[in-house]
């Protein structure tokens, strides 16, 4: 899977009688293994991207590639198998699955992929250990705190080594050490495994992470450099 | 089909531990499939029972499973139809063919007079010994006894026609009917037992007498009216019916019971009918309950639905993953209902006792005990009804969840 092209991307979203632009004429390349962030103020479109990239949302018109895969056009099962094999995403709330344990949410991905249990089990408590979760396996989400939550939600996007990371303010709910060490972390793993990441984010402090800040305001791209 | 064997155990631990996430929701739930299973189960039985005990006396009164007769002696039951005694190829069938037991019989109209009274009845000339097996009168011998042998001279009657003749036990009537030559062939009788029908209607009518006898005072020495033939159970008689066909001649007819008495046979067919219609009525009330369980399930996992999607589980497999929350729902509560169902169910069947409506039971045929029959079909039928129907009403809320909008679920709190 290689760079992510998105064309003359637009998505409008109604609320009652009011007509919200989501998207507009949104033009971006993303090569692989790019740390991108997105940044702008709430509404300013950067969640509708990410999940028009990550083939959650359908734009209204425009192209978005992924490789040689034209997105936009897939249908619920295509992308699902997209999401699945080539995607990890991490939510601002935390979103694990409540009714499995920190090593079952992480498998989960991999239980879908039709992993083998034994590869599964290894990868899953590496990945927990290497995100300080040691010891913390067996506990379901609320036994965990924020943090904690939001680290095995990081696990469960990165165990199967997608080629996109994902995510959407993936510090708001988390303190600054515990932002700083997942930020590091995903610097860690864009450099020594080259997992694109494409972070939507209010924080400086993520911002400074990213080599290439994007920023966006009523649906467009106002500025694109590398830092 | 591989990958949904490969998302088992995935789906299955969701499945597993979502349908316990709200404890009194699912016990509720439980409660309900169990108490609605065990309801199939036992008023099937108690269904199931009546009708076998209608079918059964309605059976005993035609009597047995399979006659062999004269081709007009349904239509004309009189002695000029009369048929010989079994012989040769045919007598070595009936005792090789595996039925319970047959025996021959004469049967035909005659007049019974008392010193009072005169009565139409059904005279019936019968093997003593064969007749527990096929009528079941003998234990039905209020006072007095049953004949002994195929010379007794005795005559047995039934406790009304007793009444209606103003005699008893010990006092001797005269019995009329035809020779095959039509003329008045009549002797008296020694009334030497009483019988009380389980049908009041059949202690008017039928009045025994020993086979030789019969044939002595009527002058058909080596011929009979009927063939009676008796198999292990009424609903499987055919491979009986079938190996007894092949060897009577042409000049003979032979009828299962089920062409014998239409009406029995309509009742026997409608039974699998009720039964299915019932089960049917049942689960649609349960439906309602389980439709609501899963649709509130999924009310509340709208946001989780989302997060497994956005995480690249298909449609296909969240439909998959609530039908088998429904599937362990109705499973579990399919257990518990059937053993429910077992254990009332077994202490009823050596009899429950309903001589409060006998009279009506009566009207209907049957009689004042009722023995439940829990049989395995009405089981299965029952259990494949609620798993087939209860996945059929699954899948539109499971298909409403698989549809939904990734985006819009994860932003439902």
């Amino acid at each position: 899977m290689s760079a992510i092209h998105c064309h003359q991307l637009c998505k409008t979203f109604t609320q009652g009688d009011e007509v919200i632009t989501g998207l507009d004429h949104v033009d971006i390349t993303i090569e692989e293994g790019e740390f991108v962030c997105l940044s702008g103020p709430s509404g300013s479109g950067k969640t509708t991207l990410l999940n028009a990239i990550g083939g959650l949302d359908t734009p209204d018109s425009g192209e978005i590639r992924m490789g040689d895969i034209r997105i936009d056009q897939l249908n619920r099962g295509s992308l699902a198998d997209m999401r699945l094999h080539h995607i990890g995403f991490v939510f601002q709330a935390y979103n694990l699955i409540p009714v499995l344990s920190a090593q079952e949410n992480v498998e989960f991905v991999m239980q879908v992929q039709g992993v083998a249990a034994e590869k599964r089990a290894r990868k899953s408590v590496e990945i927990l250990k290497e995100v300080g979760l040691q010891g913390m396996e067996d506990r379901r989400p609320a036994h965990l705190s924020g943090g904690q939550q939001q680290r095995v939600a990081v696990a469960r996007a990165i165990v199967s080594q997608p080629d996109l990371v994902l995510a959407d303010e993936p510090t708001a709910n988390l303190d600054s050490v515990a932002a700083d060490h997942l930020m590091g972390l995903f610097s860690e793993l864009n450099e020594h495994h080259r997992i694109t990441f494409v972070i939507a984010t209010h924080d400086k402090r993520v911002m400074s992470y990213a080599r290439r800040l994007i920023k966006m305001q009523d649906g467009k791209i106002i500025s694109d450099e590398a830092q | 089909m591989a990958g949904f064997r490969i998302h088992f155990g995935t789906i299955f631990i969701l499945s597993w531990r979502n349908l316990w996430r709200n404890h009194r929701r699912t016990y509720i739930m439980l409660g309900a499939i169990s108490i609605g299973v065990w309801a199939m189960i036992f008023m099937t039985a108690l269904m199931r029972g009546m009708v076998d005990d209608m079918l059964e006396q309605g059976i005993r009164n035609l009597p047995g499973h399979i006659q062999i007769q004269h081709p007009d002696f349904l239509d004309d039951p009189s002695v000029v139809n009369s048929i010989p005694e079994p012989a040769g190829e045919l007598l070595v069938a009936l005792n090789q063919a595996g039925a319970k037991r047959w025996a021959t019989r004469i049967k035909l109209p005659a007049v019974i007079a008392s010193e009072r009274e005169s009565r139409g009845i059904n005279l019936v000339g019968v093997e003593p010994d064969a007749e527990a097996d096929i009528s079941g009168i003998p234990a039905q011998i209020g006072t007095g006894r049953f004949l002994t042998s195929n010379q007794d001279q005795g005559l047995v009657i039934g406790a009304k026609l007793a009444q209606r003749l103003e005699t008893r036990l010990g006092k001797r009537v005269v019995v009329m009917s035809q020779d095959p030559d039509n003329n008045i062939s009549e002797r008296g009788f020694r009334i030497v037992g009483i019988y009380r029908a389980e049908m009041p209607g059949l202690e008017e009518l039928n009045v025994y007498a020993a086979r030789d006898t019969l044939q002595k005072l009527l002058k058909i020495e080596g011929r009979v009216s009927q063939i009676i033939i008796v198999g292990e159970n009424y609903r499987d008689i055919d491979t009986l019916y079938r190996k007894v066909r092949q060897s009577i001649p042409a000049s003979l007819e032979i009828k299962p019971w089920y062409e014998i008495d239409s009406y029995l046979a309509a009742m026997f067919n409608m039974m699998d009918g009720f039964v299915l219609v019932w089960v049917i009525i049942i689960f649609l009330a349960l439906s309602f309950g389980l439709v609501n369980t899963l649709v509130m399930a999924i009310f509340e996992r709208v946001h989780e639905i989302g997060l497994i999607q956005a995480l690249g589980m298909r449609p296909a497999l969240i439909v998959y993953q609530i039908l088998l929350e429904s599937l362990l729902l109705l499973l579990i509560g399919l257990g518990i209902g059937n053993s429910l169902a077992i254990m009332t169910i077994k202490p009823l069947e050596s009899g429950l006792d309903i001589s409060m409506v006998a009279e009506g039971m009566a009207m209907m045929g049957a009689s004042s005990t009722l023995y439940p029959s829990l049989t395995l079909y009405d089981m299965v039928l029952a259990n494949t009804v609620v798993v087939i129907l209860g996945i059929l009403t699954s899948i539109l809320p499971a298909w409403r969840a698989a549809k939904m909008d990734p985006v819009q679920a994860l932003n439902t709190t």
